[in-house]
């Protein structure tokens, strides 16, 4: 079971990972340092599969793929949203964080529900309830299977 | 079927007759931008995670030490190091200190009709200059470095049509803000900002880079500006080649159409923490400031220094603001000396300093402490984008800022 961790509208990269941190040496020396303004305790109360459920636009702002890559250093294993910000959706399934667009989510879980996630169907189950997550388009589902971009890259070097 | 400027530019790059949204086409990168807010985690990933390290062609890369210039710690002074060796070792285009990354692109290298990957998302003020900007992760970045190439998924385009002319005391960056305020923070997401019409060729080419600089903050992956004779003479003074100067056929597709009438735009503030948050600076009432801040990549061209030079000329700054002033780059701050404008600012009080990110950025100059409020050029004003997670960001043009930076507080220089 993976423990939800919610959010709402229009969070930012820069709430996820301040800019203060990029210039870190690496992801590990900055994911201490994750949704440090808007959640204190996150980064130290957040386990391996828990996933994080947020609203409309979600990883708006900066480029920063720093801000997919803490998450998934610390262990977050989806990340379900009403939406999502063009740059952070394609940094994530970059590095093979699986993002998923799921409308009725957020509207019915509350922070720290349990759920039963199926990735490769595409469904949550919470609260009692199962919700059905947008597809993926074939191409970035492809990326994502392989692991990410640049495991995709080395495997068609083979 | 009629196509888009940005739809031109991707069948150019991939190649094909005709491009439709939706479709996923493998395009040639014409320059690949890197800065020092992700760079070294790209050269870590080349020099770890790659099976066949390469680099496609170094001469279509350009890596640019902008955000945390001059070093402020031993960690980012092996970050630039990292990024000074790497350039060097391997060829590649390097800038440091000379400027904010955008803004030296728009001065050297970006042409009409190109599509560049910057990993940095203001990436999309090339639109500016008619070519197809947009902002990647390092991931992206490394991907088309050792390849030369990346997919882009076609985006549909928003058309705005402009008409009439900015009245005497409004600026571009007020009518950005006005239309990030009416369409929303995703307003745009997935789509391309294309802006035509009599209004938008009206604006300079400078004017134009402050449009498309803000388009992702509506979510936008780009925004263009129709190119005209106005980009054709600033490709040309600058030696380049205006060979790719596409506009939207009269059978285009767009999602939407908007009409915006430049001569009913006033002077307007976003206030925090969202940059959709706009309102009219008339109604912004009594807001006391402790910093100001006039310059990045969407504030800090001559243009804007003039205007705040005009208004600060013969007065102070406020007793209880620091204000800073960082021009987008050196070749803009040697202009700036020639027309006197940095002796008016240093005889105002002001703080002048190198072309960089600065206070836009939060993480090297400039940065607000506990329930500070700070009013800015700069592009965000997210919780704590300036410092402190209690502290404030409110957006404005330079003539507010400046304007602010005299009275202590949010106004308009007609209030002064």
């Amino acid at each position: 079971m993976s423990r939800i961790f919610k959010f709402d509208n229009d969070v930012d990269t820069d709430q996820i990972i301040a800019s203060q941190y990029l210039l870190l040496p690496n992801i590990d020396e900055m994911k201490s340092h994750a949704f440090e303004s808007l959640d204190a305790d996150f980064a130290s109360g957040v386990k391996d599969g828990d996933i994080i459920v947020a609203g409309d636009n979600f990883g708006c702002g900066s480029s920063r793929e720093q801000a997919p890559s803490v998450l998934k250093a610390l262990g977050i294993k989806a990340v379900y949203a009403k939406s999502f910000a063009r740059i952070f959706y394609r940094n994530s399934i970059n590095i093979g964080l699986p993002v998923l667009v799921c409308e009725d989510l957020h509207d019915n879980v509350t922070a720290g529900d349990e759920a039963d996630i199926d990735l490769t169907a595409g469904t949550v189950k919470a609260c009692g309830k199962e919700f059905t997550c947008t597809k993926l388009p074939e191409y970035m589902q492809n990326i994502l299977n392989a692991g990410g971009l640049i495991a995709s890259l080395n495997k068609e070097e083979n | 079927m009629g196509m888009t400027i940005a739809e031109k530019i991707i069948a150019r790059a991939a190649g094909v007759e005709e491009v439709k949204p939706g479709q996923i086409h493998t395009v040639e990168l014409d320059y690949l931008m890197s800065n020092d807010g992700t760079t070294h985690l790209t050269i870590d990933m080349y020099n770890n995670k790659l099976k066949n390290p390469r680099i496609a062609d170094k001469d279509k890369i350009v890596f640019i030490v902008d955000h945390n210039i001059p070093a402020e710690n031993p960690k980012t002074a092996a970050v630039h190091k990292k990024m000074r060796e790497f350039a060097r070792e391997n060829g590649i285009k390097f800038f440091e200190g000379k400027g904010v990354c955008h803004q030296i692109m728009f001065e050297n290298f970006v042409e009409p009709g190109q599509l560049i990957f910057g990993a940095d998302s203001h990436t999309c003020s090339y639109g500016a200059l008619g070519a197809f900007g947009t902002g990647v992760g390092c991931t992206d970045f490394l991907y088309a470095m050792v390849t030369g190439k990346s997919w882009v998924m076609v985006p549909e385009t928003l058309r705005f049509n402009l008409k009439g002319k900015l009245r005497e005391g409004v600026y571009p960056r007020d009518l950005i803000l006005t239309i990030i305020g009416d369409i929303g923070a995703n307003g745009a997401n997935y789509k391309v900002m294309e802006f035509a019409g009599e209004g938008a060729h009206n604006l300079s080419v400078n004017d134009r880079f402050v449009l498309c600089n803000l388009a992702v903050e509506a979510g936008a992956k780009t925004g263009i500006v129709e190119p005209d004779e106005k980009v054709e003479e600033f490709i040309n003074e600058h030696g380049r080649k205006a060979d790719n100067m596409y506009v939207s056929d009269e059978d285009a597709k767009f999602l939407k159409v908007y009409e915006y009438d430049l001569d009913k735009i006033e002077p307007v503030v976003a206030r925090p923490d969202f940059v959709d948050d706009v309102i009219p600076l008339s109604q912004v009432g009594d807001v006391k400031i402790d910093e100001a801040f006039l310059g990045s990549c969407n504030n800090g061209r001559i243009d804007d220094l003039r205007v705040a030079a005009k208004i600060l000329k013969g007065r102070k700054v406020n007793p209880d603001v620091r204000f800073l002033i960082a021009p987008a780059s050196n070749n803009v701050y040697i202009q700036a000396l020639d027309e006197g404008l940095i002796d008016i600012f240093m005889e105002s009080g002001a703080m002048v300093m190198n072309a960089n990110c600065s206070v836009c950025w939060g993480s090297c100059q400039g940065v607000i402490g506990e329930n500070e409020v700070l009013i800015s050029t700069g592009t965000r004003n997210f919780k704590g984008r300036a410092g402190h997670k209690t502290s404030k960001v409110y957006l404005g043009s330079a003539a507010t800022v400046t304007a602010s930076a005299i009275a202590g507080k949010i106004c308009g220089p007609d209030e002064l």
